[in-house]
């Protein structure tokens, strides 16, 4: 009787069957490389976001140029004055802003200016460069913020 | 005959069973450094550059609400000192009033909403400020939506066929106006602006 079973479950095969494996793998690693956004900036000013509750997503990630204003980042905890920060530089003039803008809106016409300006930094600071970014034509912007947690 | 036979049982292949490791350890490199997370804000357009000939068009002063926030957070609304979770009801009467008060604005395609801060304001205050603001509309929006029968603006947004015109964003249209600080107070940042 023993015997018997024993032949019966010798005989079927329980292995998974593993060729398709590799294929699955690389499907998924395509997506995440294709959603994989490797280059972050190093940040050169402070940047505390502020908290808000109208928010909305911006779903195309490839139209978001980012400026950054906050106060400048110096050695250890200590802050300095209010700079503003595009791709890995700190702008010395604010007039400066125009001209990268406007380059940047000639490649793309629909970019989106995301401002991601601390918390604490002086809205006098913010209303030059929307100046500049209106010269240029970037009428598009969004003020990043974090999601208010409700409390 | 024998070199044949040698020929063709010598197989060229190569392995495939590490494969699927190397596959795995790049999908978990990727894994680690994605970032998945979408940028939030409160979306705004910023009104094209004033040209000198053209003169800015009047507006009458009931179509407009003004909202002045100063250097200390304090919010002025209509030139009288206000709570900053009073201005959402106060933009939403005066979006919502289609002329039913003689000092709230003519309709809301009229209404316009300027705002203005101190250069000594902190950004934290101008966004609360703002987002107050854009949460008036938001809710006005929510309850046209509502009222045609959806539960709210997303639902009615996402329930849109494409190509079709979003009426509830029509009747409300965000007019915020962000008015630029008086020249009067120079700003004290130190930018070299």
């Amino acid at each position: 009787m023993s015997v018997r079973f024993k032949k019966k479950s010798a005989k079927t095969k329980q292995d998974i069957p593993t060729a398709s494996l590799p294929d699955i793998v690389f499907m998924l690693l395509i997506f995440f490389m294709v959603s994989t956004v490797l280059r972050e900036v190093d940040l050169q000013v402070r940047v505390i976001l502020p908290d808000a509750e109208a928010i909305q997503k911006i779903e195309q990630k490839r139209l978001v140029s980012y400026v950054y204003i906050g106060p400048e980042k110096l050695e250890g905890t200590r802050v300095g004055d209010n700079r503003v920060q595009i791709d890995d530089a700190l702008v010395p003039e604010i007039s400066e802003i125009r001209q990268l803008m406007y380059r940047r809106l000639q490649d793309e016409p629909r970019t989106i200016i995301s401002l991601r300006v601390d918390e604490e930094s002086e809205t006098g600071i913010l209303y030059d460069v929307q100046q500049e970014l209106r010269e240029a034509g970037t009428l598009r912007i969004n003020y990043s913020t974090k999601r208010l947690t409700p409390s | 005959m024998g070199l044949l036979k040698r020929r063709t049982s010598r197989e060229a292949e190569i392995p495939t069973s590490s494969l699927a490791d190397i596959a795995f350890l790049l999908l978990i490199f990727f894994l680690v450094t994605t970032t998945i997370d979408v940028d939030t804000g409160i979306y705004m357009e910023l009104p094209p550059p004033l040209e000198d000939e053209v003169e800015p068009p009047e507006i009458p002063d009931r179509n407009i609400l003004t909202v002045l926030v100063n250097a200390a957070g304090n919010v002025l609304l209509e030139g009288e000192f206000t709570e900053i979770s009073q201005i959402r009801p106060s933009v939403k009467r005066f979006v919502s009033n289609r002329g039913a008060d003689p000092t709230l604005s003519d309709s809301p395609d009229k209404a316009i909403v300027s705002f203005k801060t101190e250069r000594q304001s902190t950004y934290a205050q101008y966004v609360k400020v703002l987002d107050e603001i854009k949460m008036g509309f938001n809710e006005l929006r929510a309850e046209e939506s509502r009222r045609l029968g959806y539960r709210d603006y997303d639902d009615y947004k996402t329930r849109l066929p494409e190509g079709e015109e979003d009426v509830v964003a029509d009747t409300y249209p965000y007019r915020i106006s962000i008015a630029e600080p008086d020249a009067t107070n120079p700003s004290a940042d130190g930018s070299g602006s």
